[in-house]
């Protein structure tokens, strides 16, 4: 037993738990299971990501005129620090790995939960912990940072705002990462259920499996350069600070060789989530599996080579900037590889068009413009023109909240039934994700032209000519609150008033489908039938197959 | 694998071993402080950097056991010491070429 405990049968997790206390938030904050730990998770990355996006209401309204609106230009500098740190570190990077990987990974392997519970509760901790000194620096004499969340030197060494509680928070969120990535690494080798051999797993499981070793090399990388920071700052010590003898494009080479492969922490997971749900709903085995899984791999391996992309414009030698301009061409391939195998699987497949595969088709056009555009800044002539204008900005959320955003939803709609046992309206899910697409598009889409147009990014006022364009993206942004609302709104109403969900309310094939809705403390009754081929729907009864 | 269990199997290694590698290791702090003393102009960087490569292989392989385990932990650390490799080869492209 991996907790040391007794599974009492027909009782769901929620009903036992691993800790002395039965109920309360004891029975919870101290659980070492890891649904429950998935939970935890959910619940403190939500929390995050709503006053994230309250900030991103204020910024928006700010902008919606020139000159000084609602806050001064100090007041916004520290408002799209804290937009970008809380969006980053305590939403985007833990989102899926940290809820749905903790949730799911165990489940769809047929273990009973991961390799290190007690880790992975104290990866929670961490994060907490790491979350609470960043909202502290709010309350503080000198105020949050107001850097921007790349704590670029030699201006973060000099700021006199809370940088150095935004830097030790990121560096206390990077163990917690550390600690996730370490977990699921060792889960994927060492406890997969008999005869599930690494190409039975499904996708998702390689897609978290690529992120974790990520999560392991790059992270600490971060953690020594902030650490830096803060030795420079705090003793005076030269390391990137020119006039104390150091090197500022240094500082932007260490922070990208993490930052860059932390974006595909970011998507990689999201890519998972995509190959379950397309397979589920199309009722067909992925096309080229074995090469969706193995681009998982390669985006984790090449998004190492890729980082001085982000720094074509300060000063890096032009034999340099046209190595990396090279070699960030080559990540699309994998990217691609993805996509078009989507696009494979869903040919001639008997699609069943429910929520989570709507929310998939709306990641996968999203996803595919901020992908093209990422092209667009990878070359270096036209990166010249586009560098740190409101094109990067639209760029990096068409992506990251386009991509990984989206995909958070759409895993929440797909494991919804599984986690909580209860099913919610999908007509109200439905016109949710009708309203994301049109109000994201109306919020981002025009940051393109105004970046095009030459309006640099981080800026607090702009000239009368950008208005417009400012006005429209405001606009978005009240409806993108309207929609999240909403989304977050019927599954709470789920939560509460929601049908019971049947085991397999989806006719799903991988493992977690196969226990039941909510699962037990140690995931399965009787031990599960690993099928003979991932995503084999050929035994499914009662489902019309389409895959002929 | 469930049915796999090798984290419980021990390996044993000598206390013999163990005090040679601490000497060892001993020996070749004090053989990077004796050359920091000798200008060996730029390779003063390299040898310092060789010597303490040669420290951590002996922790790696004896102190962490690695010399004794399954493969794939060897493949794990190479995959690791290449991507390092492969960032450091690429930070230098930019600095040599600048």
């Amino acid at each position: 037993m991996a907790n040391g405990t007794a599974v009492i049968a027909g009782k769901s997790f929620y009903e036992e738990g691993t800790t002395k206390s039965k109920s309360g938030i004891a029975s919870w904050i101290f659980s070492t299971d890891h649904k429950r730990i998935g939970l935890l998770y959910l619940i403190s990355i939500v929390s995050f990501f709503i006053i994230g996006v309250i900030i991103a209401e204020l910024i928006r309204l700010e902008l919606i005129a020139p000159g000084e609106t609602i806050v001064d230009a100090e007041t916004y500098n520290r408002l799209f620090t804290l937009h970008g740190v809380i969006m980053i570190f305590l939403f985007i990077i833990p989102g899926i790995p940290a809820v749905f990987g903790n949730f799911f990974l165990p489940i769809q392997i047929g273990a009973k939960d991961v390799a290190f519970p007690r880790l992975n509760l104290l990866s929670w901790w961490l994060y907490m912990t790491g979350a609470v000194l960043a909202i502290t620096s709010l309350f503080l004499p000198g105020g949050p940072a107001d850097t921007g969340w790349t704590f670029y030197v030699p201006y973060s060494v000099r700021t006199g705002s809370n940088v150095i509680f935004a830097l030790l928070a990121a560096f206390i969120l990077g163990f917690s990462s550390i600690l996730t990535g370490l977990n699921f690494v060792t889960t994927v080798h060492r406890l997969r259920i008999k005869g599930m051999s690494f190409f039975k797993m499904p996708l998702n499981i390689w897609a978290l499996y690529a992120t974790a070793w990520i999560q392991v090399i790059a992270t600490p990388i971060i953690g020594i350069t902030l650490l830096l920071i803060i030795i420079e700052r705090t003793f005076g010590v030269g390391i990137f600070d020119p006039t104390l003898g150091g090197d500022p494009v240094l500082y932007q080479h260490l922070f990208w060789i993490y930052s860059h492969p932390a974006v595909y922490v970011m998507i990689l997971p999201a890519m998972g989530v995509v190959s379950e749900i397309i397979a589920t709903f199309s009722r067909r085995t992925v096309f080229g599996y074995k090469m969706v899984a193995f681009s998982s791999l390669t985006i984790a391996f090449v998004g190492y080579l890729v980082w001085a992309h982000h720094m074509f414009t300060a000063g890096l030698s032009e034999t340099a900037a046209v190595v990396f301009s090279l070699l960030t061409f080559i990540v699309a391939i994998p990217s691609a590889i993805k996509v078009f195998n989507w696009v494979a699987t869903m040919y001639k497949g008997s699609i069943d068009p429910r929520t989570p595969f709507k929310w998939v088709m709306v990641f996968i056009f999203l996803f595919s413009i901020g992908g093209l555009t990422g092209l667009v800044l990878g070359s270096l002539a036209t990166d010249v023109h586009l560098h740190d204008t409101y094109f990067v900005v639209a760029h990096f959320h068409f992506v990251m909240f386009g991509g990984a955003g989206t995909i958070f939803f759409a895993a929440m709609h797909y494991w919804f039934p599984k986690m909580f046992g209860k099913m919610y309206n999908e007509k109200i899910a439905d016109i949710g994700v009708y309203m994301f697409l049109i109000s994201f598009l109306t919020l981002y889409f025009p940051m393109f032209l105004l970046g095009y147009n030459g309006q640099p990014r981080r800026y607090f006022d702009y000239l009368p000519q950008f208005q417009t364009l400012h006005v429209i993206s405001t606009i978005g942004a009240w409806m993108m609150l309207i929609t999240i609302t909403l989304v977050v709104w019927n599954l709470i109403h789920a939560l509460r008033k929601g049908e019971k969900a049947p085991d397999n309310p989806w006719g799903g094939v991988t493992l977690e489908w196969q226990t039941s809705s909510p699962p037990p403390l140690e995931n399965f009754e009787e031990m599960p039938n690993v099928p003979n081929e991932p995503y084999d729907f050929s035994h499914l009864t009662g489902i019309k197959d389409g895959s002929k | 694998m469930q049915e796999k269990n090798t984290g419980n199997s021990h390996h044993i290694i000598d206390y013999s071993t163990y005090v040679f590698v601490w000497v060892m290791l001993v020996g070749l702090t004090a053989l990077t402080v004796t050359i920091a003393g000798i200008n060996l102009g730029d390779y003063t960087l390299v040898v310092a950097l060789f010597i303490a490569l040669i420290k951590a292989s002996l922790v790696i392989a004896i102190f962490m056991h690695i010399k004794l385990e399954e493969p794939i932990f060897k493949v794990f650390i190479a995959i690791i010491l290449a991507t390092l490799a492969v960032i450091f080869i690429l930070t230098f492209i930019d600095y040599t070429f600048r």
